[in-house]
């Protein structure tokens, strides 16, 4: 950045020599320290409405930087101002979104709040806070996020610090169609009260419907905090300071998760030519006049319904009516029919389910299989099961319309990582999506929103969708910067996106995609599109592995290890690494595969490649966007 | 030839390709697209691979962002047709393995594999390769597949006919190391540009070269249709051969709407001994290259290297301005069928032999008659050999006293006998492969004819011609891989169901057909014949074949030996 450029406008309330200084100031500032700043200002606001002065700063603010004026900083800071850590771990941005949703409640109450995300934190920091809220979602079979897989290693290891004095509270996000529904949740809360801190709020387990009973959690949780304090709460009128309320405030709707926008669908077709046995459909949907955005790397929310046909076994094996009353948790009230199609997850049998259904039909088989020592036979059980299996083989008699939809949860949005760049695309978004059907326990299943866009919505149809930001997968912001993309099946979309990027901005990276598939002549999806942005010069490299058309499968981690040398001079060239795709192989046998190439070529040990490797995504120069 | 004329782009692309290297390697190589370059479509010829595409989803792939759904056509050098048992189920796995899961027997007594995509052709070949086996010249111009009379009843004959088919294969061969470098990754000759092609030199030939051997009276392997062809003459008392006589100028290939293309049979060029055949064969091949039409590919085969010159004459004086020794008169043959005859035979080795039918050639499982399967288990058990003839059907060959009764265990339990009880008409057809790989066809063919057959049978029986012999022969194009132009009926692709009809072409293989009805629709073919089969049953003279009697009774005029193809058609649209 030049230093002569003008960033405080001269317009802006202060004198010219204020303004050369600031101008001077905000060349020369990090994006810490921008973060910073931003926090300290907004704080420090906050503090002078409610008449008090900012605590000392927190964490690594306090270890790495000073306030700027110390003028600034308010003399007499008073007794009892709690200040709140709120630490997330986030894969799909949830728990951020709820860490940020939580700064801003708590600064309505008065309590000076502070982020961080759990992938920018050394667990010996955690020493010496006064109040932490965790917010952490469970990923896959209770794993912890991508990005706080370090720390939480560090966390439930010897090196994790005592935490006497500490005051905490936890709230996990999670899905209780996995068994280990919400581990990471459990524990943190375990941990802390282990390393000596003390829980001043239960634990929440929240399921994917999670908003309504996070937000009164949050809100309970702060008030917790401050009646340790003494303090009471602050009244929230008229004091929101947050920074959204700065900006231009828009004249239309706002398309977001609570109300998201109906899309248009302008094409749909199956990628895979005739013979596969793979179905991915490429779905374009039109944005147009939504006003939303976003950027390669992003993901789209679908909000599907139900197949219609899943809706009348459950009406017919329960022999209910669909034109029934019943109403939801909030008391809205709906036919059981569209109930079913459009409110509620129908499909995904979980361990909570089966509970609320042996309770309510006092089903001593099921209430034994639930017991903790059928563990095992529970989780087989589930398998291949859908909750329609489990009315049929366990009816209940004169099962009441209002209990059965008690019983469900909220039919949850699905993400998908986003297969266009906006730039290439104007108001429109692609997705990439494989149609998921199979057979079990004599029954056809399909994957709800993945069937809901093959089957049951047509081109010219709506669907309603909202952006679900990634911040933790995003090209460089420098475009020389080089690229290598792994993005087998369906992981290709976002690098589609990121090449159409590349493509439309000029960024003269170099970009390296490995992609594989079952079959080359019926899975190489987007082939024209590849073949015509090599003949472009965007994408520099391409290796291909079809794991179904020689009798040794080859997959995209033993291309990687062919080109060995070459892909580690790439990344010692400063090249980024990005991972797409499936978690439950793919994912791990990639990162096998990275680490052996480091290994090999950087002439390591392998804890020197763990190192490699970790400082690799520090530097965020090793994504994964894996499901 | 006269070289004012502008060269055919297919030369330059032959001299400049270091004796058939060109960028092959490279384009094999790169994965972004399952084809390759024109110039190396040309040239992958040479290594016994054609590009190809299924047709059936054309139409959807671009939609789909997918480009053509490429795949390469594969075929094998097999002189003589004969392979071993070992050799049948190595070939059969690697079908299940690299390509679509069938063999297909040819009419140049080999096998083809079908839908094998680029990124397993190397492994394809290597395993090609370790079954002793190559596919070099199989396609291209150059002297491609040696065939020579199939049936080892005669056991001497046919072994030493199957020898020369070798000898002439090997002596033809090009020399360069292009396959083995390239397929099998072999190191490089130190200094390729040192490399010689004895006989072809840089350009190699100006249009594909075929050779053949009969033994009569079988004409099994269509002598009259290749480019040079040499007819056992075997001594009645001593059962030996004598020599052969040699023919040249046969071919089949045309082109629809060039009177200047046209099918012919084969000139007889003389005589020679058993060992002047190789020499002779060579010589044959060194005029067709300094003469040979290098402009048009069109007129480039032999047929009208000899016709554009002066004759069967001009031709023979040049072969013998190259030849050490004299070339003799022809001597007397009679050919009496093109057929293969079906079923049990014993050599005179003592060796069992069994020819069986096999529809279209095409070596699969279907529903309940597992021809593969069966074949398979019969060669697990095999001592002796399988060998392909030019009508695409097999003989399992050389069956040992000892093994004969394990061997008809399995073709009783595998139902293979049936294929035997075929009506004459089905047991005398030939089908291209045609649609959807094939990049030439212009209709239908092997999909098709079982079908068409099916129907004319019921017009067979009701006149009680259920086991008459008539040959059939159904084509997608007019290039003439199933040799339509010497079947009593021809059916050669004109457009999307839609067929020329030939009628006339004599039963052994020495008269063309001519053009009866032009463009029919795949529907309006049976309507077409009924009458004229019915005509046959009812006035055909005692032992007289039904393509003489499209002729005595006036349907179609005699074909002369080629250039007067297209003249004396008596109808030409079918709705006269």
């Amino acid at each position: 950045m030049p230093n002569n450029r003008k960033i405080i406008p001269d317009n802006a309330p202060f004198s010219p020599e204020e303004n050369e200084w600031l101008n001077h100031f905000f060349t020369q500032m990090t994006p810490e320290q921008a973060n910073w700043l931003s926090g300290f200002v907004t704080g420090y606001q906050a503090l002078q409405i409610t008449g008090s002065t900012p605590a000392s700063p927190t964490l690594e603010q306090s270890a790495t930087y000073s306030a700027p004026d110390a003028s600034a900083a308010p003399a007499t800071p008073p007794a009892k101002k709690p200040n709140l850590t709120i630490l997330y771990g986030t894969e799909s941005g949830n728990s951020e979104a709820l860490a940020a949703d939580a700064k801003k409640l708590a600064q309505k109450k008065g309590i000076k709040a502070n982020i961080i995300d759990m992938a920018d934190l050394e667990v010996t920091k955690l020493a010496g806070l006064e109040n932490l809220m965790v917010i952490v979602s469970t990923w896959g079979e209770g794993d912890p996020p991508e990005r706080a897989v370090e720390f939480y290693k560090q966390f439930m290891s010897d090196a994790a610090p005592n935490l006497d004095g500490l005051n905490y509270s936890v709230l996990g996000l999670g899905d209780t169609s996995y068994e280990q529904f919400c581990k990471m949740g459990k524990d943190f809360d375990a941990r802390l009260e282990t390393l000596g801190a003390k829980r001043i709020h239960d634990r929440i387990d929240c399921d994917v419907d999670y908003e309504s009973a996070a937000n009164s959690w949050l809100g309970t949780s702060l008030d917790a905090l401050l009646d340790l304090n003494d303090v009471g709460a602050v009244a929230s009128t008229g004091t929101d300071v947050t920074v959204e309320t700065a900006m231009p405030a828009a004249t239309s709707v706002v398309y977001d998760k609570k109300n998201p926008f109906p899309a248009t669908i302008i094409d749909k077709v199956v990628l895979n030519g005739t013979g596969s046995a793979k179905e991915t459909l490429h779905v374009e949907l039109s944005l147009e006049e939504s006003g939303l955005s976003y950027k390669p790397g992003d993901s789209l929310a679908v909000v599907p319904t139900n197949c219609p046909d899943v809706v009348e076994s459950i009406l017919a094996v329960t022999g209910l009516s669909k034109d029934e009353a019943v109403t939801n948790k909030q008391g809205d009230s709906f036919k059981l029919f569209d109930y079913l199609l459009r409110e509620s997850d129908i499909t995904g049998l979980s361990k909570t389910f089966i509970q609320k259904y042996a309770e309510l039909g006092s089903n001593e088989e099921l209430k034994e299989l639930l017991k903790p020592e059928n563990k095992e036979k529970l989780q087989e059980f589930i398998y291949g099961r859908e909750i329609v299996d489990l009315l049929v083989d366990y009816p209940i008699k004169d099962l009441k319309a209002q209990d059965l939809a008690g019983m469900f949860r909220k039919l949850p949005p699905r993400l998908y990582s986003i297969a266009s760049s906006l730039q290439a695309h104007p108001d429109e978004v692609h997705l990439t999506v494989a149609a998921v059907r199979y057979f079990s326990h004599e029954r056809e299943r399909k994957g709800v929103c993945s069937t809901y866009l093959a089957d049951r919505v047509d081109k010219g149809e709506q669907v309603l969708v909202y952006i679900q930001p990634n911040k933790h997968f995003a090209l460089p912001e420098d475009g020389d910067t080089p690229i290598i993309m792994v993005g087998p099946g369906t992981g290709i979309a976002p690098f589609r996106a990121f090449i159409e990027e590349r493509k439309e901005t000029g960024a003269s990276g170099k970009n390296w995609l490995f992609f594989g598939d079952q079959h080359y002549s019926t899975d190489f999806l987007y082939q024209l599109e590849w073949q015509d942005h090599f003949k472009d010069g965007v994408l520099s490299k391409i290796d291909l592995a079809f794991s179904r058309d020689t009798p040794q499968k080859v997959y995209v981690q033993h291309k990687m290890l062919e080109k060995s040398a070459e892909l580690f001079a790439w990344l010692e060239d400063g090249a980024h690494f990005y991972v797409c795709g499936d978690a439950s192989k793919m994912a791990h046998d990639v990162h096998s595969a990275l680490k052996e190439i480091i290994m090999k070529e950087g002439k390591l040990s392998e804890a020197d490649a763990d190192e490699y490797l970790t400082k690799l995504k520090k530097e965020k120069r090793y994504q994964r966007d894996v499901y | 030839m006269s070289t004012d004329k502008k060269l055919h782009k297919n030369e330059s692309i032959k001299t400049e390709s270091n004796f058939l290297r060109g960028n092959l390697e490279a384009e094999i190589d790169d994965p972004l697209t399952g084809g390759i370059s024109d110039d190396s479509i040309q040239l992958i010829k040479f290594h016994g691979s054609y590009l190809q595409d299924d047709r059936d989803v054309r139409s959807e792939r671009r939609k789909k962002k997918l480009e053509k759904a490429f795949s390469f056509m594969l075929r094998l050098r097999i002189p003589g047709g004969k392979v071993t048992a070992k050799q049948w189920l190595d070939l059969d796995k690697i079908a299940d393995t690299y390509a679509n899961g069938t063999l297909r027997i040819t009419t140049r007594q080999t096998f083809q594999f079908h839908g094998i995509i680029k990124s397993v052709m190397k492994p394809t070949m290597q395993a090609i390769n370790e079954t002793l086996l190559d596919t070099i010249a199989a396609c291209g111009d150059v002297n491609r597949n040696v065939m020579c009379y199939a049936n080892p009843h005669a056991s001497e004959v046919h072994a030493e006919v199957e020898k020369l088919a070798k000898d002439i294969s090997e002596h033809l061969l090009p020399k360069t190391g292009a396959w083995h470098e390239i397929w099998l990754e072999d190191e490089l000759v130190a200094d390729s540009k040192q490399e010689e092609e004895p006989i072809y030199g840089k350009t190699y030939l100006p249009r594909k070269f075929k050779t053949v051997i009969a033994v009569p009276p079988s004409n099994d392997v269509d002598i009259f249709a290749h480019d040079l062809g040499f007819i056992a003459i075997v001594d009645e008392k001593t059962e030996k051969i004598t020599g052969y006589n040699v023919t040249v100028g046969g071919g089949m290939g045309m082109t629809h709407g060039r009177e200047d293309t046209y099918p012919r049979t084969a000139d007889i060029l003389g005589f020679c001994k058993p060992n002047q055949a190789v020499e002779v064969a060579e010589k044959v091949v060194l005029v067709q290259k300094e003469f040979g039409n290098r402009s048009d590919r069109a007129q480039a085969r032999l047929k009208y290297t000899i016709e554009h010159n002066g004759g069967i004459e001009w031709f023979r004086s040049e072969v013998q301005k190259l030849l050490k020794f004299k070339l003799g008169e022809e001597k007397p043959y009679e050919f009496t069928t093109m057929g293969d005859e079906y079923g049990w035979v014993k050599g005179t080795d003592g060796k069992h032999h069994l020819t069986l039918y096999i529809q279209s050639g095409r070596v699969k499982d279907t529903g309940k008659y597992k021809l593969k399967t069966a074949l398979q288990e019969i060669a697990k058990i095999h001592d002796g050999t399988f060998i392909m003839t030019a009508n695409q059907n097999l003989i399992i060959a050389e069956i040992s006293d000892e093994n004969k009764p394990a061997i008809e265990k399995l073709v009783n339990e595998y139902q293979l006998f049936k294929s035997l009880h075929h009506t004459g008409l089905r047991l005398n057809s030939i089908s291209c492969v045609a649609l959807p790989t094939c990049g030439l066809a212009l209709a239908e063919s092997e999909r098709y004819l079982p079908d068409l057959i099916t129907e004319l049978e019921e017009v067979m029986k009701a006149n009680s011609l259920r086991d008459d012999a008539i040959t059939i022969r159904m084509t997608g194009c007019p290039n003439g891989c199933g040799r339509p132009y010497l079947g009593e009926i021809g059916f050669v692709g004109k457009g999307p169901n839609s067929y020329n009809v030939y009628l006339g072409a004599a039963f052994n293989g020495t008269r063309l057909n001519k053009l009866y009805r032009e463009s029919v629709p795949g529907d309006n073919i049976v309507p077409l014949l009924k009458p004229i089969i019915t005509d046959y049953a009812n006035n055909r003279l005692k032992g007289e074949h039904f393509g003489d009697f499209t002729i005595r009774a006036g349907y179609v005029n005699a074909a002369d030996q080629g250039p007067g193809f297209h003249e004396d058609i008596k109808y030409k649209s079918y709705l006269n």
